[in-house]
C-alpha cells in the first residue's frame, strides 16, 4: 500500500479497503466534482423485506464521494478528515438497485472543504438522498505561522 | 429485559444483511446496550493512517441506533432512517469500536436518537450521530 500517496486520485480512491469491499466503480471525476456508483448486492441489504440496499451504504459512498470531489478541488494529494456529514434520506431505493453519487465541492478555504452530494438509484431526477459535509484539509500539515 | 425484546434484537441482527457485512454484534448487560464493530481490515478508508472508514463508523452508528430502537419498540418492522448527523470528532482507529444508543424520544411515528462511537476511552469520542427514524407498524 506504499503506493497510496502517490497513486493518481482515481485509483486512489478505489484502493481505500472499504470502498472496494462495497464494489465502489468511479463515474466521472472533474475539477471540484466527483461521480461514484455502489452497486446493489445481497449482503448490502438493509431491509430483507423489501431487499432495498441498506442507508448505511449510500453514508459510505456519500461520504467516499464527498471526499473525491475535495481531492480533485484541491489537485494535490492530502490527508483530509471529515469533520461532519448531514444526510437526508428523501425514498428508499428501488429494491435490488444499486446508487449513484454526484459530490460537488462548492467553497475551499485554506483549511476546511465544503461540499454537497446528491444521490440517486435509476434517474438522476429522482433522488434517493441529498447530503452537505465540510472536511478539514491536510490534517497533517504542520500549523501555519501568523 | 424481557424475551420479546431480545428476540426482537435477534431478528434485526440476524435478518440484516449488512450488519452481518459489516460484523457487527451486539453485547447487553441488562438493559443496556453497547454495539461492537470488531476491527476489520475491508473497514478501513485510509490505508496510510491507517483510519477507518467514516461511512462505516456513520454506517454502525446508524445500526446501533436501529438496533436500540428494536429493543425498545418490538414486533415493528425496521424503521427507516429519515436523517443522520455525522460529527466525526477523531480519527478511528484500526482496532475495535463500540457504540452506544440514547433514545431521546420515541413518539408515534418518529423516534430521535442519539449515538455515540469510541475507541480505548468512553471520554474520547470518535464520532457521534444524530438520527430521526420513522416508526412502522408491522403491515
Amino acid at each position: 500500500m506504499s503506493d497510496f500517496n502517490t497513486a493518481p486520485l482515481p485509483e486512489r480512491m478505489l484502493m481505500a479497503p472499504h470502498a472496494d469491499a462495497l464494489g465502489f466503480t468511479l463515474k466521472s471525476i472533474e475539477k471540484g466534482r466527483g461521480v461514484m456508483s455502489a452497486p446493489w448486492r445481497e449482503e448490502l441489504v438493509g431491509d430483507p423485506e423489501t431487499d432495498v440496499i441498506a442507508s448505511g451504504v449510500v453514508t459510505a459512498l456519500i461520504d467516499h464521494t464527498c471526499g473525491l470531489a475535495i481531492n480533485s478541488a484541491i489537485g494535490t494529494p492530502m490527508p483530509i478528515a471529515t469533520l461532519d456529514l448531514r444526510i437526508d434520506y428523501l425514498r428508499p431505493a428501488a429494491p435490488r438497485t444499486g446508487v449513484t453519487a454526484e459530490a460537488h465541492a462548492y467553497r475551499l478555504t485554506r483549511t476546511i472543504g465544503f461540499v454537497r452530494a446528491e444521490a440517486w438509484d435509476v434517474d438522476k431526477g429522482d433522488l434517493v438522498a441529498t447530503a452537505q459535509a465540510a472536511f478539514m484539509l491536510n490534517t497533517r500539515a504542520q500549523p501555519l505561522e501568523k | 429485559m424481557d424475551d420479546t425484546a431480545i428476540q426482537s434484537l435477534d431478528a434485526f441482527l440476524q435478518r440484516v444483511p449488512y450488519v452481518r457485512f459489516l460484523g457487527m454484534r451486539i453485547e447487553l448487560a441488562g438493559d443496556e446496550m453497547t454495539a461492537v464493530l470488531p476491527f476489520r481490515q475491508t473497514l478501513i478508508g485510509n490505508p496510510i493512517l491507517p483510519a477507518l472508514h467514516g461511512g462505516a463508523i456513520g454506517a454502525f452508528m446508524e445500526l446501533t441506533a436501529l438496533a436500540q430502537l428494536s429493543l425498545v419498540e418490538p414486533g415493528r418492522r425496521v424503521p427507516k432512517t429519515i436523517d443522520i448527523t455525522i460529527e466525526y470528532l477523531r480519527s478511528g482507529r484500526a482496532q475495535d469500536t463500540y457504540a452506544r444508543a440514547i433514545l431521546r424520544k420515541v413518539g408515534r411515528r418518529v423516534a430521535n436518537v442519539q449515538v455515540e462511537a469510541w475507541q480505548d476511552s468512553r471520554s474520547k469520542p470518535v464520532a457521534g450521530l444524530t438520527g430521526h427514524f420513522l416508526l412502522r407498524n408491522e403491515d
